[in-house]
């Protein structure tokens, strides 16, 4: 009961329900209004044979008198499907006809009847039926009065027909009705059961759970299919969310370690006033690392977050490029690296120039740092337009990243030197990466010499679409 | 005469506030203190400060708000804020908002201190100055060039620039992240030490040669130039 009830809220039930009433209503219309035409068309011929009969029988009147009257009326009287005649005395009693019994008072009055009325007819079987007639009362000068009528009742039957016709038909489409609101209803209900099955087993954290899908591709599939993007995104986004917080963990519980056993160890030692100082500093410089770190995870939270996507500007990339060559030249340069850059003048791109510095400065960084091992020592920063995109990268010579491990360094603290042994977030690559995913671009990571054994090199290249305007 | 710079600090945290109170005391520097924005509102339209510190987020009234309606009265007394904001798009809001620099929090005293007193601007050079002067060493805003006891000395222009501020705020500490968003208009964290090298390739150039040294390190602060040597910090 309580099923049924949920059956009829479904839409599809509720809105066929409406259809079929708005249908009934119409053909019930349409077929009152049809045979009430047809019945008042029957009878308009019926009352027209009426007249010529009646007509007929002044005229016989007239020139044979009552006697020639008399018979011609028997004589039509007795032929099958005859029309009715009635011949009554001047009181109304039935002196001839073929009718048995009339309405009383009907013959009353000279002129149409009006309204059908009922009679009973003499059959050759001498069977008395109740029928319905129109009929014409004709009052002779002799006071004799002569109904001449005509049957209804095929019309009448007609009538009946139709509409019990429709009554059936109705009755057939409302079971119809009935049975496919249940199976669809039924079904639509099942899926729809089956898809808040599989989402309370979502929300009871099973992430990995997606809606049922029949494989039809009608609009509940669709639906399913949406939604498990969706889900595929937030599941997406929830790894991402759990590996960061255990990476963080990680980067973020070993440096505070080490800064609370420094200042466990300064407590300890009687140590000096400098003592005391250099352990201070020493433990200033490890919380600047952790703020420096705290401060990188924010930023790419807020990058790809889409919180800067506002300050979008037109930037002079070639400029920014130049400056920032410009600025880690020297730090290079200390190093025995080569820092060079190829750089055309004057392109532009709609972008954050802060963020694309602080990209190209990542990038930098990285490869002057990982490049002291360099065969080659030279840094190449290159950009230029490369099938629709400009291409800005950094080319080292050092001991480049291995293929499978490059979908790995862009991960937020994830560093291919285990042992931590350069200084450094680990979330360098990371933030060039949300940086190039808020200019709808990409960074790709590619060998800057493939065909060598070792230090095959790392080009790291920021891939900017071009602007379609 | 130098009179002593007076600031406001409007900051909700009361232990921050008493910190920052007695270390900008013993940098010679006077400061009162609003412990939310209403009151520092009032205490900033009423009384004249040299530097207002404002921290982003505060009771009553939120910093920027403060900072707008201040503008809005005519009070263009130089704005620090204070933000534990991220720094991408909340340094241009906070500017945008009317104020003059931008410290994300947690910060370094010194890198405040240093922050504050080029706001308040009682030390370095008048803006409207076309030739810096620091001892013998002389730098002309025109002509982009630069004389030490009279000899042309040759700069590359990014190195122009940087002396060029620090002269502009000869005797007072510049740090490296105001060197870095001053000179070279970035804000970010350049992870090396990218503006060491700078300096000391600047100082190379200004110093060589000549006995006296101008531009000295502030241990744990930055750089300053100044007329007689490199002695303390």
């Amino acid at each position: 009961m309580n099923r049924l009830r949920v059956l009829f809220r479904t839409t599809a039930v509720r809105l066929s329900a409406l259809y079929l009433l708005l249908f009934a209503l119409c053909a019930a219309f349409l077929v009152f209004y049809v045979t009430g035409m047809s019945q008042r068309l029957l009878e308009q011929q019926t009352k027209d044979a009426v007249a010529t009969e009646v007509a007929q029988i002044e005229q016989i009147y007239s020139r044979a008198g009552v006697n020639g009257l008399l018979r011609t009326l028997e004589r039509r009287a007795r032929q099958p499907g005859a029309n009715l005649y009635v011949i009554a005395g001047p009181t109304g009693e039935i002196l001839a006809g073929n009718v048995a019994s009339l309405q009383p008072g009907l013959l009353d009055k000279e002129g149409w009847t009006g309204e059908s009325f009922r009679y009973q007819r003499y059959t050759d079987e001498s069977r008395k039926e109740e029928h319905v007639a129109l009929a014409h009362v004709l009052v002779l000068d002799n006071g004799l009065r002569i109904l001449v009528g005509r049957d209804l009742q095929e019309p009448e039957k007609f009538k009946m027909l139709v509409r019990q016709a429709l009554v059936v038909a109705l009755g057939i489409m409302g079971i119809g009705a009935l049975i496919i609101w249940f199976a669809i209803g039924r079904n639509a209900l099942k899926r729809m059961d089956r898809m808040s099955d599989a989402s309370t087993r979502i929300m009871a954290g099973d992430l990995s759970q997606r809606l049922p899908m029949s494989g039809s591709g009608d609009e509940f599939d669709r639906l399913s299919e949406s939604l498990n993007a969706m889900l595929g995104r937030i599941e997406k986004l929830n790894e991402g969310l759990r590996q960061v917080s255990d990476n963080i963990a990680h980067d973020l519980k070993t440096p505070l370690t080490r800064l609370r056993n420094k200042a466990e160890a300064a407590l300890a030692h009687k140590a000096t006033n400098s003592g005391y100082r250099a352990s201070l500093e020493e433990i200033i410089g490890e919380s600047d690392q952790l703020i420096r770190t705290f401060n990188a995870l924010l930023m790419i939270s807020r990058v790809e977050a889409g919180a800067a996507a506002a300050e979008m500007s037109d930037v002079n990339l070639s400029q920014s490029v130049a400056d920032c060559v410009e600025l880690y030249e020297p730090v290079a340069d200390e190093q025995a690296l080569n820092l060079e850059a190829d750089v055309p003048d004057d392109i532009h791109i709609s972008g954050n120039r802060e963020l694309i510095g602080q990209a190209l400065g990542n990038l930098i960084d990285n490869a002057i740092k990982y490049a002291d091992s360099a065969a080659n020592p030279m840094i190449k920063v290159s950009l230029v337009r490369r099938d629709g995109a400009i291409v800005l990268s950094v080319a080292d010579h050092g001991p480049g990243v291995p293929t499978n491990k490059r979908d790995d360094v862009v991960e937020r603290f994830v560093r291919l030197d285990e042992s931590r042994s350069k200084p450094g977030t680990g979330l360098g690559l990371s933030l060039v990466e949300a940086v190039m995913e808020m200019h709808q671009g990409s960074l790709e990571l590619s060998d800057t010499v493939p065909d060598v054994e070792n230090n095959r090199g790392l080009t790291a290249s920021m891939v900017f679409p071009l602007r379609s305007a | 005469m130098v009179t002593r710079m007076k600031i406001l600090i409007i900051e909700d945290d009361l232990e921050a506030a008493a910190y920052l109170a007695k270390a900008f005391r013993e940098a010679g520097i006077v400061s009162d203190h609003a412990s939310d924005g209403e009151s520092g509102l009032f205490m900033a339209s009423e009384n004249s400060y040299d530097v207002l510190v404002i921290d982003r987020m505060l009771p009553r009234r939120d910093g920027l708000s403060v900072i707008s309606e201040l503008r809005r009265k005519g009070v263009h007394t130089p704005v620090l804020i204070l933000s534990a904001l991220g720094q991408v798009d909340d340094r241009v809001t906070g500017l945008r908002a009317g104020g003059d620099d931008y410290l994300p929090k947690p910060y370094a005293f010194n890198e405040l201190l240093a922050r504050v007193e080029v706001l308040g601007r009682r030390k370095g050079a008048p803006e409207q100055d076309m030739v810096y002067r620091v001892g013998d060493l002389e730098l002309d805003r025109l002509s982009h060039t630069v004389r030490r006891q009279g000899r042309e000395l040759l700069l590359q222009p990014r190195e122009f620039r940087l002396l060029e501020y620090l002269m502009k705020n000869a005797g007072q500490v510049v740090t490296r992240t105001m060197l870095l968003e001053n000179v070279w208009d970035y804000h970010f964290d350049p992870q090396t030490n990218v503006i060491d090298v700078h300096v000391s390739r600047l100082r190379a150039k200004i110093e060589k040669d000549f006995d006296q040294p101008l531009l000295r390190t502030v241990r744990g602060a930055g750089y300053m130039i100044k007329e007689d040597g490199r002695t303390d910090a």
